[in-house]
């Protein structure tokens, strides 16, 4: 074995793991936003977040044949990218949470998780009958900006591309905005009052049904911004792209502590660089007895030790206060 | 809510077709109808290729069938979607031995497909020719109604290793797998041959990621290796060459018939232009005979055949060439009669003359070098033929 090549990649490992990280961390704030108010796993939100990515990719293809995409300067074409994907995925997920979860409100708990995966079906294949119709392909490309794939060398082993800072710095700038959100203005203040006590928020003057919509907004435009920034940064997606970064997304949520938005984040990047470095080490490390193809046994294990030891996520789990 | 007399007539008219379409089919064919099954994925991410055999064997049929009806059959296609998934190719094959009339399958596109859906034909020794599926096992395991027209890994493996040895003089090479039957197979042949020429082999990885090969490539680039084998299918190869190339990796790209696809270039851009593949699937522009059908492709379904489907077309050929000569003597042909038959046909295919050996390989398989000429995927057909080899399938191992 060659400690020498271990060393030499552990930085690029590192940030391969922080880039998967941070698009886990966004399309988990998804996941807990909507558990932290309705304690409710909603599992269509991985193709929600996968249908920001193909409104991001129909935007830039439509830019294309304009022969717009290469005279516009690239951040703006970018943000034009996520501001539609956010908008499509954010006013998708308000529309799947009136259609199939309210309704089912004061059902018993299981019939919505039900509706959910219904309704995750039955978007991915809507997708697909869309883009088959549309374009009659089932993999959609992203159209290379070049801008974007120029690599900064850092030092001789280690670079980085421009899109995966982008995306980095799009996913800190996100969750600030989320944060102050949440913490600081009025209305966080009533989303944090419905996800505690409902009833009583609704006495305070507080309409709920609009939080809860809201609540899904901001949780269906992250993931859609994580939509455009996964398509940029990794090229190809098709209808069913979403369904294990969602699953994972979901993992790092619970891992972090479901309905902590801090800890989707810290979720997110933990489980991004278990997987980066099961992926990158693995084989070297056993000789090539274990490969890459055990990087998802590897993390979720170290999930279920961690989850052992601490059943309610890294930073807790935050459960709405029973009166 | 429909009135009465309106729901009344409904209902009799809705008696009468039942009644009336049988009729109308006896009329045309008088002594029933054969029909010649499809298994390909016709949905997902490998649908291109999977279409292509479904309309070759389309041409096909349209092309040779005169003879069965004049003997007064009517000659039908059924196409089943395997989805590229074993799972569901072998609930497609046991609807398939459950229609009669079903005497030929033309399928599958992967191996690890084929491989599960025969067993199930076995049973019933219906024939299946295959057009696409390369894995050794898919003929070794000796079943009388199981054939191909394409050539076999083992040799596509060795003629890969042998093209990275002598013409790329590659030194050192890494090679990634999808895990599936038919790529982490490829990937073994052209490791065991490339080892035996003196290619150091770097590395050796199975993933079933399909986008994020950040973590994967990093130790490649560390290694810095001459060339990378992708064993798999462009649907997964295109994205991984491309974050390759994105990543600043040097080296070589080569890979195996799973390339083969317009959608390869369609997906990965200029980053796989100069990539060598081996296929066991000559492009139709190789094949004097096949430009008719390159043609009356192109007129009838709006775009240039894909690789596999003038096998597909070939393979669909001989089947029906079977079928007539068991039905000569009028009677419905039995499946296993067919079987049997296919065996004995000679044929001189539009992919040059076809003739299966005792397990079911091609006498003489056509094996090809090419590289991605163009950007474009418009322009797949123009990739360069580097190198042609004729080889004869190596004798089983016992």
């Amino acid at each position: 074995m060659d400690l020498q090549l271990l060393v030499d990649i552990f930085p690029q490992v590192v940030l391969d793991g922080i880039i998967l990280g941070f698009m886990y961390a966004l399309i988990a704030l998804g996941y807990t936003m909507v558990y932290g108010v309705l304690e409710f796993i909603n599992f269509a939100h991985s193709e929600i977040f996968i249908i920001g990515a193909f409104v991001g990719v129909e935007l830039l293809l439509g830019l294309q044949s304009l022969g717009a995409l290469d005279a516009v300067p690239w951040p703006l074409v970018l943000l034009l990218a996520l501001l539609v994907g956010m908008a499509g995925s954010g006013l998708l997920a308000v529309t799947v949470e009136r259609v199939a979860y309210r309704p089912l409100r004061n059902a018993p708990r299981l019939i919505p998780l039900i509706s959910a995966i219904g309704v995750s079906f039955f978007l991915q294949d809507m997708i697909r009958l869309f883009e088959s119709l549309w374009h009659n392909a089932f993999n959609l490309v992203y159209p290379t900006i070049d801008a974007l794939n120029v690599r900064l060398e850092l030092t001789r082993t280690i670079d980085v591309p421009v899109k995966s800072l982008v995306v980095i710095l799009a996913a800190l700038g996100m969750l600030g905005v989320l944060w102050v959100l949440v913490n600081r203005t009025k209305v966080g203040t009533a989303i944090r009052a419905v996800a505690e006590d409902q009833a009583a928020a609704s006495l305070m003057g507080i309409n709920v049904n609009r939080i809860i919509s809201l609540t899904f907004l901001i949780g269906g435009a992250m993931g859609g911004a994580a939509g455009v920034l996964f398509g940029v940064q990794y090229g190809l997606i098709n209808p069913y792209s979403g369904f294990i970064p969602g699953l994972k997304a979901f993992t790092a949520a619970v891992l972090g502590g479901i309905g902590n938005i801090p800890g989707a984040m810290l979720g997110g990047i933990v489980l991004g660089l278990l997987e980066a470095f099961a992926a990158s080490y693995l084989s070297l490390l056993t000789g090539g007895a274990f490969g890459a193809e055990y990087k998802d046994i590897f993390a979720f294990s170290v999930l279920i030790l961690i989850l052992i030891f601490r059943p309610r996520g890294l930073l807790g789990e935050v459960v709405r206060g029973r009166a | 809510m429909i009135r009465k007399p309106v729901r009344l007539t409904l209902a009799l008219l809705a008696v009468l077709a039942l009644v009336a379409l049988p009729a109308a089919t006896k009329a045309q064919g008088s002594k029933g109808t054969l029909k010649i099954a499809t298994q390909s994925p016709l949905s997902g991410g490998q649908a291109a290729l999977g279409e292509g055999i479904k309309l070759g064997a389309q041409l096909a049929i349209e092309k040779f069938k005169g003879g069965l009806e004049k003997a007064g059959f009517k000659v039908d296609l059924v196409p089943f979607d395997d989805q590229a998934k074993p799972d569901v190719g072998v609930a497609n094959a046991k609807n398939i031995i459950a229609d009669k009339n079903i005497l030929a399958v033309i399928g599958h596109l992967n191996s690890g497909v084929a491989i599960p859906s025969s067993e199930v034909y076995k049973e019933v020794n219906l024939a299946m020719i295959s057009p696409a599926n390369t894995n050794p096992t898919v003929t070794d395991r000796g079943y009388m109604n199981v054939n191909r027209v394409c050539g076999r890994d083992d040799v596509q493996g060795a003629v890969g290793s042998e093209f990275a040895h002598s013409t790329l003089k590659a030194k050192s090479a890494y090679i990634v797998h999808d895990k599936t039957t038919y790529g982490q197979g490829v990937a073994e042949f052209f490791k065991a041959d490339a080892e035996k020429k003196g290619i150091k082999i770097l590395g050796f990885e199975g993933t079933e990621e399909k986008s994020n090969f950040d973590p994967i490539l990093t130790p490649v680039k560390a290694k810095g290796p001459g060339l990378i084998y992708f064993g798999g299918i462009y649907d997964q190869a295109a994205p991984f060459f491309k974050q390759a190339s994105e990543k600043g990796i040097k080296a070589r790209f080569l890979g195996p018939d799973g390339m083969d696809s317009s959608d390869l270039v369609k997906i990965a851009g200029k980053a796989v232009v100069g990539m060598y593949y081996t296929t066991a699937a000559g492009p139709v522009t190789v094949f004097p005979k096949a430009k008719e059908f390159s043609e009356t492709f192109k007129k009838k379904f709006g775009k240039n055949p894909e690789p596999y489907a003038a096998e597909a077309y070939d393979a669909t050929a001989i089947a029906l060439k079977a079928i007539e000569a068991v039905a000569k003597s009028g009677k419905m042909p039995s499946r296993e009669d067919v079987a049997v038959a296919i065996r004995k046909v000679k044929h001189g295919g539009i992919t040059g003359e076809i003739e299966f050996d005792s397990k079911g390989d091609r006498k003489k398989a056509l094996y090809f070098v090419m590289q991605v000429a163009n950007a474009d995927p418009q322009k797949w057909g123009d990739n360069k033929l580097v190198k042609q080899l004729t080889i004869a399938p190596p004798a089983v191992k016992k």
